[in-house]
């Protein structure tokens, strides 16, 4: 196999990693609008919980995506010049999402204001839907084709890139984020709360089966093209069908492994669909393919090493993280808020 | 303004915006280290008290840093998508690294750290805030590699075929002689940052304690906080002049237009004078730059170590880079695309000012650092000098402002090459790459306008609050006590693990 084929699928498995990771704490910042029942006091002290299960790893999950970008840019600079150009308003809007994301994680406990920590919830909802929505429409425009001219600039503009099939991709990247965010909720917590998580998972989950299979089967009749990529088609519906089944009797560790399953499966599908182009382009012969976008075998080799030798330690001690934070969490465990007032309050004496 | 303009004003304000916070993180987090350790190893109360109040500072000041460090990335490609067609096979390597070796690190750990303080023993609790201030600094190691790279292209071809730089030597792009400079002088200046950030609010505080009679806790608390500052200072302070004057002699061979750009030295000159004062009329034209106080044969000393040395000033280089760039051209058969009208040196009066801007605020912490050298020369002192406080407070904001405009000499001084061609014989090897021909040709000045908006009045927000947070945790002070909330210090009571009670520390 050539380096840049290798590189080809050390990409899909960075994306990989990052729709499984973050997709559970974009599920988890969503839910935040939609689970918290009862009193005022009682909402507050349930979104932090909420937000306690995914404190500790969000931050590490969306280092994937970081990586993910700094990979192609190295393997694929036409790939990433086309793409990054190309997609030009979406990556904009995931940037601030994603920007206002982050500091409302962080800063949120920070001041005990109501107010405040209504426009953190704001920024962090909408922060994670944002994301959720969007890289689905990204992907499926991969999927699909886009309009590429001679110099493998793409010159279809914005509109071009909300068609049905595009949009229907974002939908399942969001319902699918929602359902994956929800059973690792279920997974996390204890109490209510877990009660009222898995049953939305359950509810979701099969918004989640009818949109993706719709969305896969399309892919497969109208783009791919090719027999095998019907495999990762039938193991998405096997684990889509699972995710149902075992959220309706709330055996959320099986749950969770389904739809961290079918997330992989989706990104088999779009990968393979698209391989060997890496951009295809409406008119094949302007297509960016994994030969013609990829660096040199040097920088190549260089990067094989680099990656050879550090991704499995990543995977180590990212590992071991959810392993000190394996526990579940309740309401009780989660302490007063410590946050100051904007005010200067305290007058030493 | 037409995109590229605007994509040249969007990658400078995001850039400037970005590196107001990096420096604090880069120094902020070894010194938070430093006091952990110290009480880890002491038992120290007061180190503990001081680790969670800077701790939370450096916090509130990562993820800013953090959510403005992904538009970075995500920028080369959506603006500069000719650059990035152009040096990806060479620049892309380090970004790929930094992700891969550092900044997984940082972010990993740094939430083992927040959320570990009743979890992890002691000690592996400590290596956590070490791996994330390690990290840190590894990142900005990759991240220097890829700039520097494009002020000093080095392990790299130029290939006809593709038309684009190749990688052919990452040991070269690693240990760059401009990353061996910048990388140091960029790490002094930012632990000059983040002691002259301790420093500052350690001697607000103590101050303001001994006036209100609490002369106890500020010698017990405070008055640690500010020696350690201050030696980070006075260490770092010598770093980022030394690793500074290494910085610009190698400027000197490899982008000798910015150096006499910021110079202000238009003709070329033996003894060569350093230029304290000059003015000029912004049109970034010779004819109008006057000089009102030199100091003669003080760049040549700077630049090569001989007072009487010869240094081109810029009428000369751009008359070598013309030169250069048609020899390249004709003996390839091609057109790098070089007007007759293009200038080969950046704007004068950016670079000369923001040179000295750098310099000059720089040694804004000097003040602090001698008076308090002065005042807390005997063991145990402690002051209640109001000028003192005020001065700590001054401080602060210097190195910062002299770390923008450092970036901003570099930056700008770079121009009008996004990649800089080396100006020796054996640098004349077609990797350059003038900024205009970087920017994305896809993408309108209608988007790059709409995005830099959307940036700016974001960025303009979170600055708002990134102050008042800021400024309401320092004023709050350090916690009168602090329990110690190791695993060791709280054995499990009545549950079997303890896992029933409260986190320590949640969001």
């Amino acid at each position: 196999m050539d380096l840049p084929v290798v590189w080809f699928l050390l990409i899909a498995v960075l994306w990989t990693g990052y729709l499984v990771l973050e997709g559970f704490d974009f599920g988890v910042g969503m839910l935040l609008a939609i689970l918290p029942r009862g009193d005022r006091a009682r909402r507050e002290k349930e979104r932090r919980l909420m937000i306690n299960t995914i404190g500790p790893v969000w931050d590490g999950n969306e280092v994937w995506l970081l990586t993910a970008g700094g990979a192609t840019f190295a393997a694929f600079p036409e790939w990433y010049a086309t793409l990054f150009s190309g997609f030009y308003l979406p990556l904009f809007l995931i940037l601030v999402a994603l920007i206002v994301r982050v500091v409302a994680f962080e800063w949120r406990g920070k001041i005990d204001s109501p107010t405040w920590r209504a426009w953190a919830d704001r920024a962090l909802v909408v922060g994670s839907f944002v994301p959720a929505l969007l890289w689905g429409v990204a992907f499926a425009n991969l999927v699909r084709g886009v309009e590429l001219d001679a110099d493998h600039q793409y010159v279809g503009g914005f509109l071009a890139l909300l068609s049905p099939f595009a949009l229907l991709g974002g939908v399942v990247t969001l319902s699918i984020f929602l359902t994956h965010g929800a059973v690792f909720l279920a997974m996390k917590v204890d109490g209510d709360m877990r009660e009222r998580a898995g049953a939305f998972a359950a509810r979701s989950s099969v918004v989640t089966l009818v949109a993706a299979g719709v969305w896969a089967v399309w892919a497969q009749v109208a783009y791919a093209g090719r027999a095998w990529t019907w495999a990762a088609v039938a193991v998405a519906a096997v684990a889509l069908v699972l995710v149902v089944a075992a959220t309706r009797v709330r055996r959320e560790g099986v749950a969770f492994t389904a739809s961290a399953v079918a997330i992989v499966a989706a990104v088999v599908l779009i990968f393979g669909s698209m391989f060997p182009d890496v951009m295809p382009a409406f008119d094949p012969a302007n297509s960016l393919t994994v030969a013609n976008a990829s660096s040199t075998d040097y920088t190549l080799t260089v990067m094989t090493w680099v990656a050879a030798i550090l991704t499995p330690v990543v995977l180590l001690y990212q590992g071991w993280t959810y392993w000190v934070f394996r526990k579940r969490l309740t309401i009780e465990h989660i302490p007063e808020a410590t946050g100051l007032t904007f005010d200067r309050v305290v007058a030493r004496s | 303004m037409d995109a590229l303009d605007l994509a040249r004003w969007q990658f400078g304000i995001t850039t400037v915006y970005h590196f107001i916070f990096v420096p604090l993180t880069i120094g902020l987090a070894p010194l938070v280290a430093v006091m952990q350790t110290a009480w880890v190893r002491t038992g120290n109360e007061r180190w503990l008290r001081l680790t969670k109040f800077f701790g939370k500072l450096l916090l509130i000041n990562f993820a800013i840093g953090v959510a403005t460090g992904i538009v970075q990335e995500f920028q080369f490609g959506m603006n500069w998508s000719e650059y990035s067609r152009f040096v990806g096979d060479v620049f892309g390597a380090p970004l790929a690294m930094e992700a891969l070796a550092a900044f997984f690190v940082e972010s990993t750990f740094l939430g083992l750290w927040i959320f570990g303080w009743d979890r992890l023993p002691k000690r592996i609790h400590l290596a956590c805030i070490w791996a994330v201030a390690i990290a840190t600094n590894l990142s900005a190691y990759f991240i220097l590699a890829a700039n520097s790279w494009m002020q000093h292209p080095v392990g790299t071809t130029f290939n006809m075929e593709t038309g684009r730089a190749e990688m052919t030597d990452v040991v070269a792009v690693l240990t760059n002689p401009t990353l061996l400079a910048a990388f140091p002088h960029t790490i002094a200046a930012a632990f000059l940052t983040a002691g002259t950030f301790v420093a500052g609010i350690a001697a607000w505080w103590m101050v303001r304690l001994a006036r209100a009679g609490q002369v106890a806790t500020a010698r017990d608390v405070y008055r640690p906080a500010v020696v350690l500052g201050l030696v980070t200072m006075l260490v770092s302070g010598a770093g980022v002049a030394l690793s500074g004057d290494w910085q610009a002699k190698l400027m000197f061979q490899q982008q000798p237009a910015k150096m006499a750009a910021a110079e202000g030295l238009c003709t070329s000159q033996e003894g060569a004078p350093f230029s304290i004062l000059a003015i000029g009329d912004l049109t970034n034209d010779c004819e109008g730059v006057r000089h009102l106080l030199e100091i003669p044969g003080v760049t040549s000393f700077l630049a090569t170590g001989d007072f009487d040395a010869p240094i081109r000033g810029v009428e000369e280089l751009q008359e070598q880079y013309t030169q250069w760039i048609t020899e390249w051209d004709e003996a390839n058969g091609v057109s790098s695309g070089v007007d007759d009208d293009t200038r080969f040196y950046p704007n004068l009066a950016v670079t000369y000012w923001s040179f000295r801007l750098m310099i000059g605020l720089g040694a804004g912490s000097a003040a602090l650092a001698l008076a308090a050298l002065w005042l807390l020369r005997r063991r145990g002192a402690v002051t209640d000098r109001p000028w003192f406080a005020l001065l700590g407070l001054v401080a602060i904001p210097t190195p910062f402002l002299a770390s923008a405009f450092g970036w901003i000499f570099t930056e700008m001084g770079r121009q009008p090459w996004v990649v800089a061609p080396n100006p020796d014989a054996s640098g004349v090897d077609g990797v350059w790459l003038l900024t205009a021909r970087g920017v994305s040709e896809v993408v309108s000045p209608g988007m790059v306008l709409f995005s830099m908006i959307g940036f700016t009045l974001l960025y303009g927000v979170l600055m708002v609050v990134w102050f008042r947070l800021m400024k309401r945790y320092a004023v709050q002070g350090v916690a009168d006590t602090e329990h110690d909330p190791s695993p060791e210090a709280n054995p499990p009571a009545d549950d079997a693990d303890g896992s029933d009670r409260p986190l320590s520390f949640a969001y």
